[in-house]
This record gives C-alpha cells, sequence and structure tokens, in this order.
C-alpha cells in the first residue's frame, strides 16, 4: 500500500542574525491511509517545527527547509507554491494545535468558523442553507448542541474550544490530520472525551493521524506507529509493540519510561534522566544523546551512530543492549550536574 | 488526633464574584501527621491551590480552623504568626513567574533569610545559601546566574531552595513539577522525596497527574468542585476506589502500556459546573451515572467506609 505521507530525511533550521538553531535533523518516516503515527519527545525536540514542515507554515523570515523531501498522496508539499499549498491546508491536510484559542477566532461566533472553513474548499457547491444545516450536523459530531452555533469562543470551556477546533480541522474531511498535543491543555477526563472523538471520527473517515505528544500514555491508546524524538532526530522508531513492548531500546526511550511514576506498581525511586537537552544551536557531535547516556562511549562522542533496524524496529544507537555497559566516563553533562 | 503536625477543621474559602459567591474550597477537613504527604488532587478549577494557600493564611478563610502543632492560627496575634511563618512554605507551579528576575540565584535563595531577619552577617548567609544550593542540586557557578539563563528545571530547584532554606516543617507543594518535561520532572520528585527524609519535612503536594500523586503521597484526597470526594491511603485509594468520580479519574488516566491502543472505557459525560452559588445536594451529581433524587437534596457527609478510608457518596456504603 502506497503510504498517504513520506518524509523524507527532513532537516529545518531556523536561522536569525545571532544563530541557528538545528531544529529538526534527517527525520524520515511514513505514515499509511487510516494509521495514526505518534511523535513523542520532550519540549524543543523538534514536534512542532515537523509539523509546521509539513504544512508549510514555518516562519517566513526565519524557519528553513535545509534538506528532504514531504510526499503527501501525489504531492510534493515542500515543492509547492503558497497557492497550492494553501489549497491543501484545511483541506486535505488539517492541524490541531495545543491552545484552541489560537486557532479561533474571537470576534466569530463558533458557526460562522465553522462555516467559513466550509465555503473555503466548497467542492461540493453546497448552498448557504446546506453549509448551515452542515455546520449543525458538525457541532453535534464533536458533542456540542447546535443551539450553541450561536456564541463566541470565550464562552465556551477549554474543552469545548478544542472540540469546535477539531470540528474546523474535521468538516472537510481531510486525508491527513496533525494533532499537536491536542489535549496537553486539558484535564483528563476531558482529555479522555476529545481522544476518543478523535479516534472514532478517524475510523470512520479513514483518516490518517500524526498525534504529537509528549505522553507516552496518550501514544499508547492513540497510535499504531510510534517515533521517539530526541534533539531533532527520530532515535526509535517502531510499532506500538516495538516501543511498548519488552524488547529492546534506544537508551534515552529507556530513560523516557524510568521517569514516569508508575500508576500500578509500588512507589520506587526514578530512574530519571541525568542533565539537559543540548543546546540546539550547538548540538553535540556524534550521538546527540552522548552527553546524558550511561552507556556513553568515546565512539559515541565522535561518530554519528547508525540506525539498526530489525522488522521495521528502528533503533539509533552504537550498541545494542547486549553490547554495551553503563561506562564511568559517561557523558559530560552528567557529571556538570553532579559537580 | 492530637499529635498531628496539621489539623484542618470545616475549612471554606468563598469569593465574591460579579456572578455571586464562589464556593472555592467548601468544608474541607483534613489531619497531617509529621513527615508525611498528603497528596490533593482534582481537575482544574476544583480549588486546590486555593486550599493551599489558605491553609498556610495567605488567604484569609471564610471559616474553619487551621491547627499547628494544636494552635489554631486563624486566631493567632500577628506577633505570634509571625513566628510561626517561617515553618510553613510553598513551592509554586511556575517558579519563574514567582522569582524577580533581576535578582541573582544567590540573592534569591537569600531573600527570605534577609526578610525574615534569620541571618545578620553576609557571611553566614553566603555559608547557608551555598548549602542550600548544594542540597537542591545547583552547580556552585551558577551563583551569579539569572532565572531568565537558566532551564525549568533548575528555576524550581531555586524555588525549593527558597522554600526550605527556612528549615520549615511544613511545605505546600502546589504542582511543583507539572510545568517540567517527564525526565526534569523525575529528577525534582527524586530531590522532593530525598529532601523529605533528610529534613523530615511535611508535604501537602497538590497535582493534577494522578501517577505522581500515587508516587509521592502515603494518602490522598480528591477534591470535586471545593469539597471531598474521597480520601484513602495512596494504594487503597488506587485500587479500591469508591466513589463515582474518583473512578472516572482513574479510568480516564492514559496508561502507557502496549494494550491500551483502542482501550474502550466508560466515559465521563459532561464538564465540571459552576462553582458559584452551587445546588444543594452532590456537586459530582450533575455528572454522576449512578445519581438519585436523595444525591440533590442534602448535603453529603464524608463517611468513613473503611479505617482510614472516607467517601462522600450515598450510594457508597
Ligand atoms: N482570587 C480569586 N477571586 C475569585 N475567584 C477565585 C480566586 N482564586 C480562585 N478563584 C476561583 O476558585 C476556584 C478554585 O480555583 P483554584 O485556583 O484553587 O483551582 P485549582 O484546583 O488550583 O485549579 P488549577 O488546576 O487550574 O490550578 C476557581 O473557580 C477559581 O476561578
Ligand atoms: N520560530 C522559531 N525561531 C527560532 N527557533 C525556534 C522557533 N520555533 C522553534 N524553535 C526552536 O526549534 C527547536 C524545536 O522546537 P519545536 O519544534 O517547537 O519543538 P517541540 O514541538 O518538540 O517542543 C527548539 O530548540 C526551539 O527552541
Ligand atoms: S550511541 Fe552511545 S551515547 Fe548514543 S545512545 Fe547509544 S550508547 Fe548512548
Ligand atoms: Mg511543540
Ligand atoms: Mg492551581
Amino acid at each position: 500500500m502506497n503510504p498517504v505521507l513520506e518524509v523524507k530525511n527532513l532537516s529545518v533550521i531556523y536561522k536569525t542574525d545571532m544563530e541557528t538553531v538545528y531544529a529538526v535533523n534527517d527525520i524520515s518516516f511514513s505514515l499509511e491511509k487510516g494509521k495514526t503515527l505518534g511523535l513523542v519527545g520532550e519540549t524543543g525536540a523538534g514536534k512542532t517545527t515537523t509539523a509546521l514542515s509539513i504544512l508549510g507554515l514555518l516562519p517566513e523570515r526565519t524557519g528553513q527547509i535545509t534538506s528532504g523531501r514531504i510526499v503527501f498522496e501525489d504531492a510534493v508539499l515542500n515543492e509547492l507554491s503558497r497557492r497550492e499549498l494553501e489549497r491543501i491546508r484545511g483541506h486535505r491536510i488539517s492541524m490541531i494545535f495545543q491552545d484552541p484559542m489560537t486557532a479561533l477566532n474571537p470576534v466569530l461566533t463558533v458557526g460562522d468558523q465553522i462555516a467559513e472553513a466550509l465555503e473555503l474548499h466548497n467542492e461540493e457547491h453546497l448552498n448557504k442553507w446546506a453549509i448551515e444545516k452542515k455546520v449543525e450536523e458538525t457541532l453535534e459530531m464533536v458533542g456540542i448542541p447546535k443551539e450553541r452555533k450561536n456564541e463566541y469562543p470565550h464562552q465556551f470551556s477549554g474543552g469545548m474550544r478544542q472540540r469546535v477546533v477539531i470540528a474546523i480541522a474535521l468538516v472537510c474531511n481531510p486525508g491527513l490530520l496533525i494533532a499537536d498535543e491536542p489535549t496537553t491543555a486539558l484535564d483528563v477526563t476531558i482529555q479522555a472525551q476529545i481522544l476518543t472523538m478523535i479516534c472514532d471520527l478517524q475510523r470512520k473517515y479513514g483518516t490518517s493521524v500524526i498525534m504529537i505528544t509528549h505522553d507516552l500514555g496518550v501514544v499508547a491508546e492513540t497510535c499504531d506507529q510510534v517515533a521517539i524524538v530526541y534533539a531533532g532526530e527520530i532515535v526509535e522508531y517502531g510499532s506500538l509493540l516495538d516501543i511498548f513492548g519488552g524488547g529492546s531500546h534506544h537508551p534515552y526511550t529507556e530513560g523516557l519510561f524510568g521517569s514516569i511514576p508508575s500508576l500500578t506498581g509500588h512507589a520506587k525511586r526514578l530512574q530519571p534522566i541525568e542533565g539537559l537537552l543540548p543546546d540546539p544551536t550547538d548540538l553535540p557531535a556524534g550521538c546527540k544523546f552522548s552527553p546524558r547516556c550511561k552507556y556513553c562511549t568515546q565512539l559515541c562522542r565522535q561518530k554519528q551512530p547508525p540506525i539498526r533496524e530489525q522488522n521495521g524496529h528502528q533503533i539509533r544507537c552504537h550498541y545494542t543492549p547486549d553490547s554495551r555497559t553503563i561506562t564511568a566516563d559517561a557523558g559530560t553533562a552528567r557529571k556538570e550536574d553532579l559537580e | 488526633m492530637s499529635n498531628a503536625l496539621l489539623e484542618v477543621r470545616n475549612l471554606k474559602k468563598y469569593f465574591n464574584t460579579s456572578a455571586g459567591l464562589l464556593h472555592a474550597v467548601d468544608d474541607v477537613s483534613f489531619s497531617l501527621q509529621a513527615g508525611s504527604t498528603l497528596g490533593i488532587v482534582g481537575e482544574s478549577g476544583c480549588g486546590k491551590s486555593t486550599l493551599g494557600s489558605t491553609v498556610l493564611f495567605l488567604n484569609e478563610p471564610t471559616g474553619g480552623e487551621i491547627l499547628f502543632h494544636g494552635d489554631d492560627i486563624t486566631k493567632m496575634k500577628k506577633r505570634e504568626f509571625h513566628r510561626i511563618r517561617p515553618r510553613m512554605q510553598m513551592i509554586f507551579q511556575d517558579p519563574y513567574s514567582s522569582l524577580n528576575g533581576r535578582m541573582s540565584v544567590h540573592q534569591l535563595i537569600a531573600e527570605p533569610l534577609i526578610v525574615n531577619k534569620i541571618c545578620h552577617s553576609k557571611q553566614e548567609i553566603s555559608q547557608r545559601v551555598a548549602q542550600m544550593m548544594d542540597t537542591v542540586g545547583l552547580a556552585s557557578r551558577l551563583a551569579n546566574a539569572y532565572p531568565h539563563e537558566l532551564d525549568g528545571g533548575r528555576r524550581q530547584r531555586i524555588g525549593i531552595a527558597r522554600a526550605l532554606i527556612l528549615e520549615p516543617e511544613f511545605v505546600v507543594c502546589d504542582e511543583p513539577v507539572s510545568a517540567l518535561d517527564v525526565s526534569i520532572q523525575a529528577q525534582i520528585l527524586n530531590l522532593l522525596m530525598d529532601l523529605q527524609d533528610s529534613m523530615h519535612l511535611t508535604y501537602l503536594f497538590i497535582t493534577h497527574d494522578l501517577s505522581v500523586v500515587r508516587h509521592i503521597s502515603q494518602e490522598i484526597m480528591v477534591m470535586y468542585l471545593g469539597q471531598c470526594m474521597e480520601k484513602a491511603p495512596a494504594d487503597e485509594l488506587f485500587t479500591n476506589p469508591m466513589h463515582p468520580y474518583t473512578q472516572a479519574l482513574l479510568a480516564a488516566i492514559p496508561v502507557p502500556s502496549a494494550d491500551s491502543r483502542h482501550k474502550r472505557r466508560e466515559l465521563l459525560q459532561g464538564e465540571v459546573s459552576s462553582p458559584v452559588n452551587p445546588k444543594p445536594g452532590c456537586r459530582f451529581a450533575a455528572r454522576c451515572p449512578h445519581v438519585s433524587a436523595e444525591c440533590c437534596s442534602g448535603s453529603i457527609p464524608l463517611t468513613e467506609v473503611k479505617p482510614g478510608h472516607f467517601v462522600s457518596c450515598l450510594h457508597c456504603r
């Protein structure tokens, strides 16, 4: 089956007079129809930048794709003109952002905003009445009574606003939905409602989804494939089972799991990753995780690790769990912390 | 319990708003033994932060008693209260907004000592600040750095140092790790637990993160619209949740394991209602799957259904 989206060797920088941020470094992945890919990582890992690159929404002055191809269905997105991209955006590809307020217009009623999205890409040539009808249907689909279509965003709670954003994102039945931390700002009971809704709608319409999150629980509940992102690179990639199963993992992935308190077991001491994310304007040579890695060796500090792959499960590390050992001279970040 | 470090009885905090009287904290009671942690969980707006700041008397309570070592601080004279103030401290969610950006790390950590007139000589201050920086894991080379030059984890270490330099007995931690990435969050949680052991601290730990609250607390209180719905020892609450709200909350947590995909669950419908002029009866009635006519009339008492396990629900007896 042909993938809906294929990102190949994507690198993105933000360049200002002062400095260059290496935000995305040689990221590749593909997404099949109707499937969900999770991009997981901590703040600054490059998740949002990847999403903005796909949508052609990088800040014009500073953001720049330095290499790579983004192929969506039959189009190479990073070679399209702005007008061609605009036609795809909001219609065949939609995005949901973390903060629903940034995506909503405060002076338009929610009904008008959904209608606007419909009119912008009105390929079925719906008339006013049909659009109004579709707006009401869409609101009910995301669990908002249609009587509330004449209210403004500020009259809604955070959860309801995010529902409106989802309604706008899905009203044109896009082939690809990019959800950037769609529930991070919401309470867990509302998060559960929203995630269930996204999954239900996805199944109904066969939408492909990129789910961006820092929450491994959200990934486990929604994704088919998972990419763990660190300092602009995918350090581990695989199926849900590859990532959450007991097999071998990248040291960073192990660190992430060691950092989350357990919901079931007894209070063990957490096993955090020492140190901090590297400075994105001055990334370490060799493995980007090496300053924080407890298995780091001379080789790691000098040479970029290769991707090892086994049945589609990829790990970017010089070593396997069998060939690595905890090293005394491990990462510099660790020593600095103890100093 | 006479040997409790802190005992809070029927605490209320109401705010006057244009829409009416907002019941932010409404009749909450608990007691805390020295050296233990009570976790407070609940969704946004349920009154966790208001509870924390009212217990510390940063807000004047609308009603109720706060006994610190048996003395009611709501009835204390100013002078007396100022004497015990340093023994009760607070750690905030976003240390950035609570730190003066023009002060260096050293100045920020020294400030409580100076304000409370605890140290007088420069040398003694320097010594205590250096010691505290070491305790919370801030490298000494950062003494002259400013908060904006530091990452969130280090800023939180400053917030912790400021709270602990006065050697308090009781600390309210209001979402101290919520703004941090998981790998940094784990570092700070370990630090807080180590400090609790070494300094014999008592925590009121506020969070909306259920895995964090289970990890750090001995006892947990679940709040909803200003009231306590359920209170139990941590393991008991997670293995045997009784209140329908607690059950829904636990069921809603996404679990990071391979068999979670497409897990179907009972979803809690609707959203939290308004805390302004709440209706009589159970605060959770509007969303409760087991609601009956009885639930909507009188007030629902918090009842001890098992030793140490308290529930506020007519249908859990
Ligand atoms: N100074 C104030 N004046 C009026 N209302 C207030 C004030 N402070 C808090 N409230 C209200 O009291 C209720 C409880 O707020 P509080 O901040 O304690 O909740 P919380 O549980 O800490 O929420 P969060 O998880 O969002 O931090 C809310 O409805 C809030 O709007
Ligand atoms: N507009 C911008 N200008 C300069 N740097 C940016 C900009 N947006 C993001 N960055 C930087 O790029 C890196 C990746 O950021 P981002 O894609 O937002 O990560 P994530 O979404 O994973 O948190 C970070 O170091 C961030 O500071
Ligand atoms: S390549 Fe070396 S430093 Fe990088 S993750 Fe593997 S062991 Fe650690
Ligand atoms: Mg982001
Ligand atoms: Mg709060």
